[in-house]
């Protein structure tokens, strides 16, 4: 089970992988869609790569609700 | 009516990463072709172990980010597209004002396969992996108009994206829409060009099975030999082409070096056979004269023409032929396939901008491995060192599977 502070890392190599957004920009309180500039194609691969990473499940209804990367962490905290 | 001119150009091929090194490569008579890298090769035990593929991988030259998002083909029209439209003097930094009106900016970039390995690969993965292993971006990523759309999103071009697909005449067949779309005035600035990447196993099996690709596995530097009696089908090559096409009067105004004139163009169609060309090389013809007609020239103003010639038995003799009866016997050829393969829709789109380069510069690159030219073809084809000469037009030819003929004609 990942804590909190390895949850946010782990997320922050992925949207670095995927987005090429530096680790260091990916904070809790950032919107992925409105500070990150992540678009919805985007976000299906980084929640498909977190699924593997964290071992959950992040179904289309719940995808939607995670606006901050801190939503996001929270989540998988919860449901690892 | 206005004239059309070339104000930029860019290209990736099998000889170089950019034009200049192309044309360089080109010139000096080196080949691009080799051994074909990728297991498939073997595994299939495909009989064609040879292609031309590019000298310069496009992930080293695009960002990371951007080329993870793009097909192959995509990648090589976008490294095309990005040199053209710097070197045209359009680029501008982030926050600057564009030079040119993105209402009056269109992009015509086709393919003639599209996003191949995207699709074989992402069908690999469903089936290995199943459905949520596919990525979300492959649609885009193998539609054909990927090319196209992706360079306009890339140059902010928002007077319209097209995306012909005519095979191996794709690349020429742009920038005659391109002139087209110029001539009518709707726009003043065109990136147009052509891209392929489709070296890939069920490609190589489909052309190996129409049998097209010379299988002259132990020398693949002189598999390719348009013209020549030994030769035995083409080389699948990859690669892009872009020129930036623009209204004189425009390019003139922003003060724009112009590196020529997209004087005329042919588009014609056989309706004859599905791959097979028209013996008689009606179609071929009236492609070449339409081009010289509509640059309101006479085909004794056609010094050199850069021929499409595959290197295939049937098609290389029937252009030879085609181009004499349209316009005599005097226009001095070359086949730049011989050094580069068959960029199928890139191919046009590069050898137009290899006629382009031959006029600006009075220089017509050699035919590699042209050594004992085939009796049948009874005309001037430069072999062995490049042939210095000034033209006062060129034609470039390109025909594809479907019938489909494109010339354009160059002038300085």
């Amino acid at each position: 089970m990942a804590d909190t502070a390895e949850i946010l890392s782990g997320l922050a190599e992925i949207v670095e992988e995927v987005a090429g957004i530096d680790t260091a920009e990916v904070t809790a309180e950032k919107s992925f869609v409105d500070d990150l500039d992540i678009d919805s194609l985007s976000m299906v691969e980084i929640a498909v790569q977190a699924e593997d990473k964290f071992g959950v499940k992040i179904p289309d209804d719940q995808l939607a609700e995670l606006k901050t990367v801190g939503d996001a962490v929270s989540y998988i905290e919860k449901n690892q | 009516m206005t004239d059309v001119v070339v104000t930029g150009y860019g290209a990736t091929t099998p000889l170089g990463g950019d034009a200049a090194s192309t044309w360089d490569a080109l010139l000096a008579g080196k080949s691009g072709v080799g051994h074909t890298t990728g297991e498939w090769v073997e595994k299939h035990d495909l009989p064609v172990k040879i292609s031309a593929q590019l000298a310069v991988e496009p992930t080293e030259v695009l960002p990371r980010v951007q080329a993870r998002r793009m097909d192959r083909a995509e990648q090589v029209a976008m490294v095309a597209a990005r040199e053209a439209w710097a070197h045209a003097g359009l680029a501008v930094e982030k926050g600057e004002d564009p030079k040119v009106d993105p209402t009056r900016l269109a992009v015509i970039v086709g393919t003639g396969i599209g996003g191949v390995t995207t699709l074989l690969d992402q069908d690999d993965l469903l089936e290995s992996d199943g459905l949520r292993k596919v990525s979300p971006l492959v649609v885009p990523m193998l539609m054909p108009n990927g090319p196209a759309a992706l360079i306009s999103l890339e140059i902010g071009a928002k007077g319209g994206v097209h995306s012909p697909a005519s095979a191996c005449a794709t690349g020429a067949e742009a920038m005659a829409w391109a002139w087209r779309l110029l001539k009518a005035g709707e726009v003043d600035v065109v990136v147009a060009g052509g891209a392929e990447a489709c070296i890939a196993p069920i490609t190589v099996a489909g052309f190996v099975q129409a049998r097209t690709l010379s299988q002259r596995n132990d020398a693949p530097q002189e598999a390719s030999r348009p013209f020549d009696t030994g030769r035995d089908g083409f080389v699948l090559g990859e690669g892009a082409g872009v020129l930036v096409l623009e209204r004189r009067e425009f390019a003139e105004a922003r003060g724009a070096t112009v590196h020529g004139t997209l004087a005329g163009i042919g588009l014609t169609s056989d309706a004859y056979h599905i791959t097979g060309p028209d013996p008689e090389g009606g179609g071929q013809g009236r492609a070449m004269l339409n081009a010289v007609r509509t640059a309101g020239l006479e085909p004794s103003d056609v010094g050199h023409v850069n021929c499409h010639a595959t290197s295939t038995v049937v098609g290389d003799v029937g252009e030879a032929n085609a181009i004499k009866k349209a316009l005599g016997d005097h226009p001095v050829l070359t086949a730049p396939k011989a050094s580069m393969g068959h960029l199928v829709g890139g191919a046009g789109a590069v050898e137009g901008l290899i006629a382009l380069l031959s006029v600006r510069d009075g220089i017509i690159p050699a035919t590699l491995n042209l050594e004992d030219k085939d009796p049948k073809v009874d005309l001037d084809v430069v072999a062995g060192e490049p042939r210095k000469m000034e033209l006062t037009a060129a034609v470039n030819n390109s025909f594809g599977f479907g019938g489909h003929n494109a010339s354009l004609l160059f002038t300085k």
